[in-house]
């Protein structure tokens, strides 16, 4: 009779992990082509504003930060707002040499396009914004960016 | 005796998903996605000498003041910063009918003037309504003038609408009323 019983008592077979492996490495060529390196330790703290009118730039490379916020630590760099340039304080003073060095070190035929954004503590005066803006203005790098998170809108 | 022929010895790809979730799990925690987003804005340039002040007609101009304590006054009146889009809406197409508001919206201008201890989030928010103000004028003539939203335009038709209704933000040096920082 046994045509039909033959089967019973069998183990249902593995899954087979064989394309595991394959799965994997294209969730992780995925994540290593649209990320990007984390670049800078943050030394200030930034809580981003929120925005709804916000413009994505597609070319990353044109793209520096100024970070400005409170010191995460404040035995080192004290407890008012300070700006951060790359992996350093910088002093007011320094945000144009830091500029043009930007600058400098993009190819020649996107110098012109450079974009400055500035990522602010939303609790950062406006007294600090407007000397760096000034100092953007010194080195004639008038296209800048506020740095923000898309809002949802409320209507 | 026959020494009996081997095969080459296949290699155990057994670990080999261990592996590559060790590589996933690194670039995870390493990188980072977010992207270049925010408010762009273009600042003016540097000049030896201020050129003459145009002459604005008082109507055509909206005052927006902030305090250090991050209070709207536009145009002398108090304002919460929820009504400021519709009423720089409502300055912009104008068109001369309210003689307290502006005459068209080539003409209007909206100078922002902040402490210098306005809250930086503040002035973002007040950035943000006065765009989103613009956005919508602009996006409601493309609309009515090519029946597709602003985006969808051709370059052509975004800069014919831009000339109809030119973006004029002026921000005045600020005062410090509040103190620094």
């Amino acid at each position: 009779m046994s045509k039909f019983n033959s089967r019973k008592g069998k183990e249902s077979p593995g899954i087979s992990t064989a394309s595991l492996p394959d799965i994997v490495f294209m969730l992780l060529f995925f994540f290593m082509t649209v990320t990007k390196m984390r670049d800078t330790e943050m030394l200030v703290k930034v809580k981003i504003p929120q925005a709804t009118e916000i413009t994505k730039i597609v070319d990353k490379e044109l793209v520096h930060y100024l970070y400005v916020g409170t010191p995460k630590d404040a035995n080192m760099h004290g407890d008012g707002v300070r700006i951060q340039a790359n992996d350093a304080i910088i002093l007011k003073s320094e945000i144009g040499p830091f500029i043009l060095n930007e600058i400098a070190e993009l190819p020649e035929n996107k110098k012109a396009q450079s974009i400055t954004a500035i990522k602010g503590d939303q609790k950062a005066k406006m007294g600090i914004m407007s000397d760096i803006k000034n100092k953007l203005r010194d080195v004639n790098q008038l296209k800048m960016m506020y740095y923000a998170n898309r809002k949802k809108a409320t209507d | 005796m026959k020494k009996k022929k081997r095969g080459l010895q296949e290699i155990n790809a057994g670990s080999m998903a261990d592996i590559a979730f060790l590589l996933l799990i690194f670039f995870l925690i390493t990188t980072t996605m977010a992207s270049e987003q925010g408010i762009l804005n273009l600042l003016p340039p540097k000049m030896d000498q201020l050129p003459e002040p145009p002459i604005i007609k008082e109507r055509n101009l909206l005052k927006i003041l902030v305090n250090k304590d991050d209070y709207l006054l536009v145009e002398g009146q108090y304002m919460k910063i929820d009504e400021l889009a519709e009423f720089t809406e409502k300055f912009l197409l104008n068109n001369g009918k309210d003689p307290d508001l502006s005459d068209s919206p080539t003409k209007a201008v909206i100078s922002l003037k902040n402490d210098r201890g306005t809250s930086y989030n503040r002035y973002i928010e007040v950035q943000n309504e006065l765009r989103r103000a613009y956005n919508k004028v602009r996006n409601d003539l493309a609309l009515a003038q090519f029946g597709k939203s602003y985006e969808d335009c051709s370059d052509n038709q975004q800069k014919w609408i831009k000339d109809k209704i030119p973006q004029k933000i002026s921000e005045a040096e600020q005062a410090n009323v509040g103190g620094d920082i």
